[in-house]
């Protein structure tokens, strides 16, 4: 899952900013997998967003310089000491901070996970980016906006073993019916491989001449299949569309080669958790079946783990590419 | 006499073998053998054809690489942050730059093989694990995308010349250049004569470690040079680039008829070798055959091209004394 590792490799740079009113009501730490990382970053941006428009609230940035979960936890216990209200963690390993959070919470201090999940007993509730479901929707309705009148898609993944990329196109899949014009011709697998996506993408051009649109929901092939489209002169009549990361897409907007593509976006994320975790402290219960309210992002209903997910990925192109292409 | 010599040759076999396979796929996929595709083809086994002839040179010596693929990720990743922090750099001196660290990073292994005498296997297992992680440290982990390239950097190897690629301009280069310093320079001859019997060269003059030293720097310089390729080509550097590719190489090597055990093997054979992997791999994607089959398929063709070579390979015992036999 490689979209997911690119995320999560961060350079060891120290950053940390630390905002809002000085005599602030409600103290919120963020704790992040590592400083330095752009996608955090942009997350601890959301938090400063949900902290202003909530007035009485300051945010915390905390994170290790390398992403280990002793780190974590040495965060986690000094924040315990500093008494704050509440803590919005990305986990480094999802059992390894369960104890420090239970002493945290036992405080009363309210925990919610986002992005990386905590075990159920950890936290009060987890945020995931998005679902299955929603992404599986969201990749076949990229390339159905820019087919009004139907056309041929082929879908290039990952592995063809991997387990989220196989859930993503199953979903997609169930939802084909509400787009009778558009035929999903083939499914190939690039493998996470810049040249075997690459070669795949060339032999979906030369087995189907018609192609439309190649959907790609894995960050490596979405940017060798844009790069095949270009080289063969394709541009314009291939889509390229699926998941990817604005900083790697950049390229294949500006050439055209892609439309638009989604990935979740980290400033809602960080919003949305902070929006969360300051309705617990403020009394919301988290309870399996609880909706619980997040400003602008909406509201989200939790599952029997307490889980919810935030909102179908977020789209990117010529628009605002340019605005997050440096961020992530 | 000189036509039936070639005829019973390992090149001739594998020529064969390479029409009668292009033939099967014809079958399936007539457009395959268009010869604006094989050229399509070529250009894309171009970056293999450059690192088995590297190959070529240290299995000759009776060693072997495993770093290459490394080596060219490396050396990729260093020409797209040297691309990145100076874009005023012209791509010559880009691609010198590329050869001389592949030289560089070849010759550290020339040395430990030499100097050291440590056997290459281990030698360069621990050289490829090495490169990989010093990827990981210049480049935080992060990735160089085509949007921080510049346009220069990047149209090289699809600049055309007399209608064909830069990519394969420069394969043929490597090619004629390679069978130049094979067939025509002592260097050439002391490779396959330190391959064939070292004790034997050792008699001649020739110093074994200090010719594997000058293939391995070879096969290094053409790593580097397939480096900047890649990452021109893909437009894409990261820390797994051409992962597993040494393996791809090696087989080619296999294939195309050069000896593990070293002093026997010939640039067309290695060429051949490596085309034939270039077409089951660009064949593979259009002749519609499921994606799970596609691995067994290119496994078996290696499996079976090795059983050939060696039966081809075996030499007949000669009976020498035949009256010894009966002396008692």
């Amino acid at each position: 899952m490689s979209i997911f590792r690119t995320m999560m490799t961060g350079v060891a740079a120290a950053a940390m900013f630390a905002g809002g009113a000085q005599a602030a009501d409600v103290r919120i730490a963020m704790v992040v997998k590592a400083l330095g990382n752009g996608f955090f970053e942009a997350a601890g941006k959301g938090a400063e967003e949900a902290a202003a428009e909530l007035g009485d609230v300051e945010i915390i940035y905390v994170g290790p310089t390398a992403p280990t979960a002793e780190g974590q936890i040495e965060m986690i216990n000094s924040l315990i000491a500093q008494q704050v209200d509440g803590i919005v963690i990305s986990a480094n390993d999802q059992d390894a901070l369960v104890p420090a959070l239970k002493k945290a919470m036992q405080r009363g201090i309210k925990v919610v996970s986002f992005d990386s999940g905590v075990a159920k007993d950890g936290r009060n509730l987890h945020l995931a980016p998005s679902s299955d479901a929603l992404i599986g929707q969201t990749i076949i309705k990229l390339a159905a906006d820019h087919l009004p009148d139907g056309g041929k898609v082929a879908v290039l993944s990952g592995t063809s073993t991997a387990t989220n990329q196989n859930s993503w196109i199953a979903e997609m899949n169930k939802v084909m019916g509400d787009y009778p014009n558009i035929e999903v011709v083939a499914t190939v697998y690039g493998d996470d491989l810049s040249d075997k996506s690459y070669r795949e993408a060339q032999g979906l051009m030369q087995s189907y001449p018609d192609l439309d649109a190649i959907i790609a929901p894995t960050s490596v092939g979405v940017v060798a299949a844009a790069q095949a489209v270009a080289d063969a002169g394709k541009i314009g009549e291939i889509n390229v569309t699926g998941l990817g990361l604005p900083s790697e897409m950049a390229g294949a907007i500006d050439s055209g080669a892609s439309k638009s593509f989604a990935i979740w976006n980290p400033i809602d994320l960080g919003y949305s958790a902070t929006m969360l975790v300051h309705e617990l402290i403020e009394g919301a219960e988290a309870a399996p079946g609880a909706e619980i309210q997040m400003g602008r992002m909406g509201a989200i209903t939790l599952d029997d783990n307490n889980e919810a997910a935030m909102s179908e990925p977020f789209t990117y192109d010529a628009s605002n590419i340019d605005e997050f292409k440096s961020v992530f | 006499m000189i036509v039936t010599r070639f005829l019973a040759s390992r090149e001739a076999i594998l020529l064969g073998a390479l029409v009668a396979l292009l033939a099967l796929i014809a079958i399936r996929f007539p457009a395959f053998v268009a010869p604006a595709n094989l050229l399509r083809v070529f250009n894309d086994t171009s970056l293999l054809i450059i690192l088995t002839l590297g190959q070529m040179v240290v299995i000759l010596t009776r060693c072997i690489d495993l770093s290459v693929a490394a080596n060219l990720a490396l050396t990729g990743m260093a020409c797209a942050l040297l691309n990145v922090a100076m874009p005023g750099v012209p791509v010559v001196v880009i691609v010198a730059f590329a050869v001389a660290l592949g030289a560089f990073l070849g010759a550290i292994n020339g040395v430990l093989v030499w100097k050291l005498d440590i056997p290459p296997i281990v030698v360069t297992l621990g050289t490829m694990t090495i490169y990989r992680g010093t990827i990981f440290l210049m480049s935080g982990g992060t990735w160089v995308n085509s949007h921080e390239m510049t346009v220069a950097f990047r149209a090289l190897p699809r600049a055309t010349f007399l209608g064909v690629s830069m990519l394969t301009w420069i394969a043929v280069v490597v090619i004629a250049l390679v069978a130049l310093v094979l067939t025509r320079t002592p260097l050439g001859r002391a490779f396959y004569a330190v391959g064939g019997n070292p004790n034997a060269a050792v008699y001649t003059g020739i110093d074994v470690g200090r010719t594997q030293f000058w293939a391995f720097t070879l096969a290094g310089a053409l790593a580097g040079l397939a480096g900047y390729l890649w990452i021109a080509r893909y437009a894409v550097a990261y820390v797994d680039i051409a992962s597993g590719f040494e393996l791809d190489v090696v087989a080619a090597c296999v294939i195309g008829g050069i000896a593990i055990s070293g002093g026997i093997g010939s640039v067309g054979g290695a060429v051949l070798g490596a085309l034939f992997l270039g077409v089951i791999k660009n064949a593979l994607p259009v002749v519609d055959i499921s994606p799970f089959w596609q691995l067994a398929i290119s496994g078996a063709a290696i499996v079976i091209a090795v059983a050939l070579n060696t039966r081809a390979n075996r030499t007949r015992g000669r009976v020498i004394l035949k009256s010894a036999e009966h002396v008692t």
